[in-house]
């Protein structure tokens, strides 16, 4: 039996930590920083005890319904917090709350002598606090509320090194960028309170979520609260919300950026909070996204492009964090992709097994650049020899990224594969297909640009790190520098000098990677068996079949007319993504052989204007930042009205003072300045008008 | 008829009036001056605090009642009132909190101590006085006075411009003072009605009660409604502000954006709403265009400026559009009404309120230090003044609506009531989120972060009597962003009855 308080610790504990960092350790013990980590760290091992305990009592059939609480009760409407525990928030639990216990681990290595250690810990318990309240949340106010906070920790923790004027504008972009999502997300939520009055009268509260589920299935009386356009509007906003926060396209501009907050913070934003959050999201209505093939049409697509459109772009970046990036929007474009065609399970046992191996590479990339004292590929190489164990763990997280037998990421890929091939959700057949094609083409580029990554990091010899990067860059930029945005490569981390240091990194970094290694590899296999009867304890097809029971569970009664399909293993589509990794890694393998230690000229480069067009980002963010921010919005059109304001409203106001002053000035005697003059004739003037009336009346 | 005398609002009212005077009286140097100050600032917020939590929901409605006859001749029927009612009890917490603020903020002044804090106690005084007055001729009377400190304080105490600033608010308030004069007395002439008692004009509504009206319901609608949209400020009237901002000392910009324009919106709610029903009805689609304008306008022109202040005040422009947005709300569909939105209203009177006030109180203690609030010339702070950077950082979270904190709510009540209302208007409204995350993240940036600067090597963080006020008001901005409803309940509690008047 599940208990509502221990399910509550798990939210209060990290905001606990938060809490006793921010206002105790902080301002009063700041000399025993080292203290922070270790709070944040024993509220994460109970947190996480607390979900796998949750998680356990849920898989064992366990359907908790808690009652919420009042919060805010005005007029009609009414928000009330509550829990909302089933099978997608029992993995999340476990994933946020694992994924995060291992990065603060690493983070006390990581983060050691940084004169704002504590700051750090209070930030990252901030973020993990408010991303697992959000998967909690049952009330879509809450919910909001969570999200916001998960995206203001994201801000302070990519501009947690705010002296880099980089770092600053990255928090700015990324919390801007993710508003505008938001902004149809709060429409959404303003659009379901207007319908407050039909919900009633269905006996539904339009901010509950299980009772916003229900809205969508047609009534006994004929007929769904929510349904037809104004449910593709609603949804469309949710998506917009969920594309903001995941970085789908066109609101991806922000993720690559913001790695210019602390490596493990990355890990964190990239893996389990954050970006994860915009795929819960959809998740969690998605029996209403059931019930909008319009809807559904729009997430596979955005997904699939996304998808296929990051990995393109991933491809010829040379920091080592940014090819990352590109690879998580282009996985959160699979997962996303995957809803859309409506494979459910699929997409959440992609984001799990995604968040384990992800947050392994960006804890590698941290490793990697303790050694080399630079993000820069280009100064890399060779480092399997100095640091075996990031190198042996990088590579299993690099691998099952590709999608490797026998690693996770090949059987949730393939989930997702499987379920585009066979069609058969809401969306028309040409959109699976559509969406099979560009994520396959995915495969392909996800394969070459991770062996890239592997290669120019680990292989050949070493090209000089950090030292040589700073040298070069003062030696008057390099042509090869100048292709690189001025602010990225050269900045070394924080604290952290560009010194080379080669190599391995200490225990206290290793071994959550090691961890975190044995979830990369046995995420998939193990907690979703295929194949055989049973593994274990595991059924076959036990995560995606417990995640589909959820989603049924929710649904009701409507389970029998809209169900999510649930993809068999294939294995043509095994063959043909295995087949597309492969050749992606041989030609990688053939472009890239071992060369001297010279800073290598990318054979990429070859291509001329397309790699031109692909490091440039497709002109994306030079289209947001010059043109259409600071052209059209803040030179145009808020210097229009800034004029207007200043020559116009307020000119118009001086004229008439002027004109006023001109008649007056034959009556310069009341015109004196004397405020008290003023006030004297204000009390003058209505005490006659008060006399008149009195003698008159 | 409402009446009695428990003295609590009388003591409330008068007692900074009293401190003001025994300062100019009685103390005999600045420190002492000080030091009374603060006791007065101390006293005050106690009592506001005791009005606000004695305050009975579901008790009578209007409550700590003092009335005595004044004028109570038949022909001029005016009487010494004052009541709090759930509207007005939180905005006069809000005073007594700003109040001892403004103390605070003003603790380094040297120039002509015992007359600055003079005039600041009067001011608060004066504006007690409109949030609690019963009578609509003291109500007058009260927002008279408000202009003569608030004038004071910006003329002498102030910087640049600051003459002209100062005749520029008082003009345009006495203009809108002017507007309000001529609608009470044609109210009050009006036979059938013959009254400045609130409570009564209240309970039945002006436009409703048939009277034979001196001037049209619509027209007396109107000119309460100038009176108030300048002082809120409403686009196009707003123009005062920047410059009455960035001209003012730190306590007046606390004081002006604070409570000052909640008179503003304070009024809308008590007399354009409370008794102007049909009109508020009839006019709500024009209230709305006015609201939205402001809020996108007000929104675009801050991310232009580059003075703090100014930004600031620019961005009260945007934030006081949500309260007529709210106001707008109220008629949902034909005769169907909600209260959602003026809640919102009031919520974000109190919200914005405490947000700015916290705001000014930051910038003021940048500008002391840095000795520029040019926003070029500024960055890195963040390194030099941790305690400043986080209230700033705070604040402007805050302001932008972030979720926990006190500007949210408001802002998802009116947002909330609006969109029930008017969806699409409401919706250009909500792109206000995006140009506030814009202006006030962008400032953050600008000022806060970036390399610390050689020039400002030598600036200390906020010392104890600086950070008190930034302390209380963020303990104020967290408890009601994370447990709105003990607020919210109250406001409730006063504006149920004016809604339920409507129908």
């Amino acid at each position: 039996m599940i208990s509502e308080s221990f399910i509550w610790a798990i939210l209060l504990l990290p905001l606990a930590s938060f809490v006793v960092i921010a206002l105790v350790i902080r301002p009063f013990l700041d000399r025993a920083s080292a203290l922070s980590g270790r709070v944040l760290i024993g509220c994460l091992t109970v947190a996480l005890a607390l979900s796998l305990w949750t998680l356990a009592a849920t898989a064992g059939g366990a359907v908790p319904d808690f009652q919420p609480h009042p919060w805010l009760d005005v007029g009609q409407a009414t928000v009330a917090l509550g829990l909302l525990v089933d099978p997608i928030t029992a993995i999340m639990l476990v994933v946020v709350t694992g994924v995060s216990l291992m990065v603060q681990i690493y983070s006390q290595g990581y983060m050691r002598g940084d004169p704002s250690y504590s700051r750090y810990f209070a930030y990252m318990s901030l973020f993990t606090g408010a991303m697992i309240g959000l998967v909690l949340s049952s009330n879509i106010v809450q919910l909001y509320v969570f999200w916001e906070l998960v995206g203001v920790a994201s801000y302070l923790l990519i501009g947690f090194w705010h002296h880099r004027p980089a770092a600053a504008a990255a928090a700015k972009k990324a919390f801007i960028i993710t508003r505008i999502g938001d902004v149809g997300f709060l429409l959404a939520i303003l659009y379901l309170f207007s319908q407050a009055d039909r919900f009633a009268a269905a006996g539904l509260d339009p901010f509950h979520i299980p009772d916003i589920w229900q809205a969508a299935q047609p009534l006994a009386t004929g007929g769904a609260v929510l349904g037809g356009a104004a449910l593709t509007w609603v949804l469309l906003g949710i998506f917009a919300g969920a594309a903001g926060k995941s970085g789908q396209f066109p609101l991806h501009a922000w993720l690559p950026d913001a790695m210019e907050g602390p490596t493990p913070v990355s890990a964190l934003i990239h893996a389990a909070t954050m970006v994860a959050a915009g795929v819960f999201l959809v998740a969690r209505f998605y029996p209403l996204f059931l019930a909008s093939p319009n809807a559904m049409t729009v997430v596979a697509l955005i997904g699939a492009f996304t998808a296929f459109m990051a990995a393109t772009m991933g491809l010829v970046m040379n920091d080592i964090k940014r090819v990352l990036a590109y690879s998580t929007i282009s996985q959160l474009g699979y997962m996303m992709a995957a809803l859309g065609v409506g494979a459910y399970g699929p997409a959440i046992f992609h984001l799990f097994t995604h968040a384990f191996f992800k947050a392994l590479l960006f804890l590698g990339a941290g490793s990697v650049n303790h050694a080399a004292g630079t993000f820069n590929m280009r100064y890399m190489g060779g480092l399997r020899r100095f640091m075996p164990w990031t190198y042996a763990l990088t590579l299993i997280g690099g691998l099952s990224l590709v999608g490797i037998f026998p690693l996770s990421g090949f059987w949730s890929k393939d989930e997702i594969l499987a379920a585009a091939w066979q069609g058969g959700g809401s969306v028309e057949m040409w959109v699976s297909r559509l969406t099979l094609g560009l994520l396959l083409a995915g495969v392909l580029l996800t394969a070459f640009y991770t062996w890239r990554l592997l290669h120019l990091t680990f292989h050949g010899e070493f090209r000089g790190g950090g030292e040589r990067e700073q040298s070069d860059l003062a030696a008057s930029a390099p042509p090869a520098a100048a292709e690189v945005p001025q602010h990225h490569g050269a900045a070394p981390a924080g604290n952290h000098p560009s010194g080379v240091h080669l190599a391995e990194s200490p225990w206290v970094m290793v071994l959550p990677m090691a961890a975190l290694g044995v979830a990369a590899v046995a995420a998939g296999f193990v907690a979703n068996p295929q194949w055989v009867q049973r593994l274990v304890i595991f059924p076959a097809h036990w995560l995606t079949d417990f995640l589909d029971a959820g989603l049924e569970h929710g649904l009701g009664a409507a389970a029998e007319a809209v169900h999510p399909i649930v993809p068999k293993f294939s294995l043509e589509v095994a063959l043909a993504s295995t087949a597309a990794a492969l050749v992606g890694i041989g030609v990688a393998m053939l472009l890239y052989r071992s060369r001297a230690s010279e800073a290598i000229r990318d054979p990429l480069e070859r291509m001329g204007p397309v790699h031109r067009l692909l490091s440039q980002r497709y002109y994306v963010d030079a289209l947001y930042e010059g043109i259409l921010v600071r052209r059209v919005f803040y030179r145009a059109v808020a210097g229009a009205l800034d004029w207007v304001d200043r020559f116009l409203v307020d000119g118009l106001v001086n004229l008439v003072g002027c004109s006023v002053r001109g008649v007056g000035r034959g009556a310069a005697l009341f015109q004196n300045g004397q405020v008290q003059w003023y006030g004297v004739m204000i009390a003058i003037g209505s005490l006659l008008i008060l006399a008149g009336y009195l003698v008159l009346g | 008829m409402v009446t009695g005398f428990t003295g609590l609002l009388t003591v409330t009212v008068f007692l900074p009036a009293a401190g003001a005077l025994a300062l100019l009286l009685l103390a005999r140097s600045d420190r002492a001056a000080r030091l009374l100050a603060f006791a007065v600032g101390v006293a005050e917020l106690a009592l506001s605090l005791v009005v606000f939590f004695g305050f009975q929901r579901g008790g009578e409605r209007f409550q700590w009642v003092d009335r005595l006859p004044w004028f109570a001749s038949e022909t001029l029927n005016a009487s010494y009132f004052l009541g709090v009612d759930g509207l007005s009890a939180p905005l006069v917490l809000l005073t007594g909190l700003l109040g001892l603020c403004a103390v605070l903020a003003s603790w380094r002044i040297t120039l002509r101590v015992r007359e600055h804090f003079a005039w600041l106690l009067l001011l608060q005084t004066a504006v007690l006085g409109v949030f609690t007055s019963l009578d609509l001729l003291l109500f007058f009377l009260f927002w008279e006075l408000e202009l003569l400190p608030m004038y004071m304080l910006i003329a002498i105490w102030g910087g640049g411009r600051k003459e002209y600033s100062a005749m520029k608010f008082l003009i345009f308030t006495i203009t809108g003072s002017a507007f309000m004069l001529v609608a009470i007395v044609a109210v009050f002439l009006t036979p059938q009605v013959g009254t400045f008692d609130m409570t009564q004009l209240l309970a039945h509504g002006v436009g409703l009660s048939g009277a034979d009206l001196l001037l049209p319901a619509s027209a007396l609608f109107w000119l309460f409604f100038l009176a108030f949209a300048i002082k809120l400020p409403v686009w196009p009237l707003h123009t005062w502000l920047p410059d009455a901002h960035t001209d003012a000392p730190t306590a007046g910009s606390v004081m002006l954006a604070g409570v000052l324009l909640k008179m503003g919106g304070y009024g809308l709610l008590r007399i354009n709403v409370g008794i102007f029903h049909q009109q508020t009805q009839q006019f709500a689609w024009a209230l709305m265009a006015l609201g939205v304008i402001s809020v996108l306008y007000g929104a675009v022109v801050t991310i232009r400026q580059t003075d703090l202040k100014r930004l600031i005040a620019y961005s009260s422009v945007s934030h006081m559009g949500l309260v007529l947005v709210g106001i707008a709300s109220v008629q949902v569909g034909l005769g169907e009404l909600t209260d959602t939105g003026l809640s919102g209203a009031a919520m974000q009177l109190f919200t914005h309120g405490t947000i700015t006030g916290l705001l000014f109180l930051a910038v003021g203690l940048v500008y002391d230090k840095a000795h520029t609030r040019y926003i070029p010339d500024l960055g890195g702070l963040a390194n030099r003044m941790p305690l400043v950077a986080i209230a700033f950082l705070i604040a402007g979270l805050a302001s932008l609506g972030l979720p926990g904190l006190s500007g949210f709510v408001s802002e998802l009540l009116v947002f909330l009531g609006g969109f029930q209302a008017y969806p699409w208007p409401t919706a250009l409204a909500v792109l206000g989120i995006i140009l506030a995350a814009g202006y006030i993240l962008w400032m953050m940036e600008r000022c806060l972060f970036g390399a610390a600067r050689e020039r400002f090597d030598h600036l200390t963080d906020a010392s104890f009597v600086e950070a008190l006020p930034l302390v209380l008001l963020i303990i104020v901005i967290v408890a009601v962003g994370v447990y709105p409803a003990p607020l919210t309940q109250v406001f409730q509690a006063g504006l149920a009855p004016m809604v339920d008047a409507f129908r």
